[in-house]
């Protein structure tokens, strides 16, 4: 009895204590969660409701005076649309043109009998500590005649060490290691290896790599801002940039009374161009969030 | 001939065969390295101009060397706005790196002692989504929420019978203003790799913990944490090599002539001098210094976890 005691009240003290720990992770868990949440909701609802009730302060937690006039609003303007397609294509083609340089180029260091890989490797890895610099890249860029060209946004930074880096370190752990020798004695070369065997086989670091290169290109506004001229080729991001933060949008109303509705229709559509340009990547993250996190897995690996 | 002699072959003669058998190896390489080449090679020799007079019509070869070589660093050491932007840059970098590199950490290991895992999953998605959110869109949500006549700011303030105050205008909340929306961006996504570390943990060190009458709290410290300390080393030698290279595009974005002051950083400077009013070489200069230092801090660093820990990135 005197025994047994101080052990009982020891196990019931200790489940009590971690049944307080359960409650606090889970109370922290929630509170952060709507911290997280409660930005995005609220764009969400001030898009629909009317730019008086949003800027008065009386939307909180459901649209107020519903309207779809931010939303009638954005479609009127046409640079949106320009810029949203333009995005699009530079998504695409760049999309394309990463995963053409950059998953070859990683298979090809992968290979331990690849003479000179040490060096080569060197070669990608020491642009990621230096580089020529802001100045320097633009006179080349002007230099190659890429200045104010779709291609800018495509083609000279489509190499991306860290994604070669993954991609290699994939190649190193996932592919069995006598691949190549069986590919050999059936006679296979190395690029018949390499389209017909290792990429059917590689599907998962592609699309880890596609995925990342993809919302680089629809959220980057860089290399447009330093590139390009026209503003017939401007991406989305740019665009947005005119309405959100510069507050650039030409309106065709005059002064005074109608001045002031355009003014207040483009504060209105302000949150609705925020949904129309992040709303397709945020909801399409859920559904590839494997081939995310599966990427910073394979990248964790190498550090 | 050397067919019947292969022990005898030289040593560039195998290197040549070795190359001829792979040549398909060295095709897919060819374009990262061409473009490698071209884009970032070619630019670190353009560097040069920041010893040069530079004049676009002459090129960077006929162009003149300064006088003397290092006169445009001597000029960016010599203005007002040395001390400014290399302050200000600091400043936000080591502000981010006490708030910004924890938080991360505490959330994994918070996310891992999620035991319901359908709400963790759901937790996941959900804090990581911001992440997604582009730089534009995101200081655009900021500059909504903080403007003092229609934000949630200017609201709450309202709610409480008070005058909001111009954040967005005000030196001394930018930084602040900086590293937090940089965290509820992305502090959900920087744990991803934290809990990928903790899901490597052998079970039987809990059960063992268990045993000895650990309490989680107590398993969270003696266990999970140091699990993180290696993939914590690595994160961290990376952030120090950049302290001093913060990002242009959003201190960019959120700058304004009233909160210039606290807003100025290199890359932004670099931009208006070269881009803005065309002074390539001085824009250079600064740029090149900058990116020394940059280099030398991630050495250094590199060399001090190497000779502490024996984790090291190089």
């Amino acid at each position: 009895m005197h025994v047994k005691k101080p052990a009982k009240h020891r196990t019931v003290k200790l489940s009590g204590a971690d049944l307080a720990f359960s409650l606090i992770v889970y109370t922290v868990a929630i509170i952060f969660l709507l911290l997280i949440l409660y930005p995005i909701y609220f764009i969400i609802i001030a898009s629909f409701s009317n730019p008086y009730a949003v800027s008065g302060g009386n939307v909180w937690f459901w649209p107020v005076g519903f309207t779809l006039d931010g939303y009638k609003e954005l479609f009127k303007y046409g640079d949106i649309w320009t810029g949203y397609l333009n995005t699009i294509i530079y998504t695409a083609l760049g999309t394309f043109i990463g995963l053409a340089v950059n998953i070859p180029a990683a298979y090809a260091l992968s290979r331990k009998d690849l003479w000179g890989r040490r060096f080569l490797t060197f070669i990608f890895i020491f642009t990621m500590f230096f580089n020529g610099g802001l100045i320097p890249t633009y006179l080349t860029i002007q230099d190659f005649n890429l200045y104010n060209t779709i291609w800018v946004m495509v083609l000279p930074f489509s190499v991306s060490v860290y994604n070669i880096l993954v991609a290699r370190t994939f190649f190193d752990s996932s592919l069995p290691r006598d691949l190549w020798d069986a590919a050999q004695i059936d006679g296979c070369g190395n690029l018949r290896n390499f389209f017909g065997i290792v990429l059917p086989l590689s599907k998962a670091v592609i699309a880890v790599i596609a995925l990342w290169t993809a919302v680089g290109q629809w959220n980057s506004y860089f290399n447009a801002l330093i590139y390009l001229k026209d503003r017939q080729l401007y991406p989305l991001q740019l665009i947005l940039r005119d309405i959100l933060i510069t507050n650039n949008v030409q309106s065709a109303l005059g002064t005074g009374e109608a001045a002031q509705i355009a003014l207040r229709l483009a504060a209105l559509m302000r949150y609705s161009v925020i949904i129309v340009s992040t709303l397709p990547v945020m909801l399409m993250y859920p559904f590839v969030q494997k081939y995310f996190n599966q990427g910073v897995m394979i990248g964790a690996v190498k550090g | 001939m050397m067919k019947t002699n292969p022990l005898n072959q030289s040593r560039s003669h195998r290197v040549m065969l070795s190359i001829r058998k792979n040549w398909g190896l060295y095709l897919l390489l060819l374009p990262a390295l061409v473009l490698t080449i071209c884009f970032a090679y070619i630019p670190m020799y353009g560097v040069i101009i920041a010893f040069k007079d530079f004049k676009p019509a002459q090129g960077i070869l006929g162009s003149r060397w300064a006088d003397p070589w290092f006169k445009y660093f001597l000029k960016f050491f010599k203005s007002y706005q040395f001390k400014t932007t290399i302050s200000n840059t600091l400043l936000i970098n080591i502000y981010s790196l006490l708030v910004g590199f924890p938080l991360p950490v505490v959330l994994a290991l918070m996310i891992n002692q999620l035991s319901n895992q359908r709400f963790r999953k759901g937790f996941q998605t959900i804090t990581c989504m911001p992440h997604f959110i582009s730089t534009v869109v995101m200081v655009g949500m900021i500059m909504l929420f903080l403007s003092p006549g229609s934000g949630i700011l200017g609201n709450l303030y309202r709610l409480a019978g008070k005058e909001a105050p111009n954040l967005m205008a005000s030196a001394t909340a930018f930084p602040s203003i900086y590293v937090w929306s940089d965290i509820w961006q992305h502090v959900g996504w920087d744990s991803i790799i934290y809990i990928a570390a903790l899901s490597a943990v052998d079970p039987t060190l809990y059960e063992a913990a268990t045993v000895d009458g650990a309490s989680r709290w107590q398993k969270v410290v003696a266990i999970d944490l140091p699990m993180l300390i290696p993939t914590m080393i690595i994160l961290m030698i990376l952030r120090m090599g950049n302290l001093m290279g913060l990002g242009f595009e959003k201190v960019y974005l959120m700058q304004n002539d009233m909160n210039i002051r606290a807003s100025e950083v290199i890359s932004t400077y670099v931009y208006k001098i070269g881009i803005l009013s065309a002074q390539y070489s001085y824009s250079a200069a600064i740029n090149m210094f900058n990116t020394i230092i940059n280099f030398i801090l991630l050495l250094a660093v590199n060399q001090i976890s190497k000779r502490l820990s024996s984790t090291s990135l190089l």
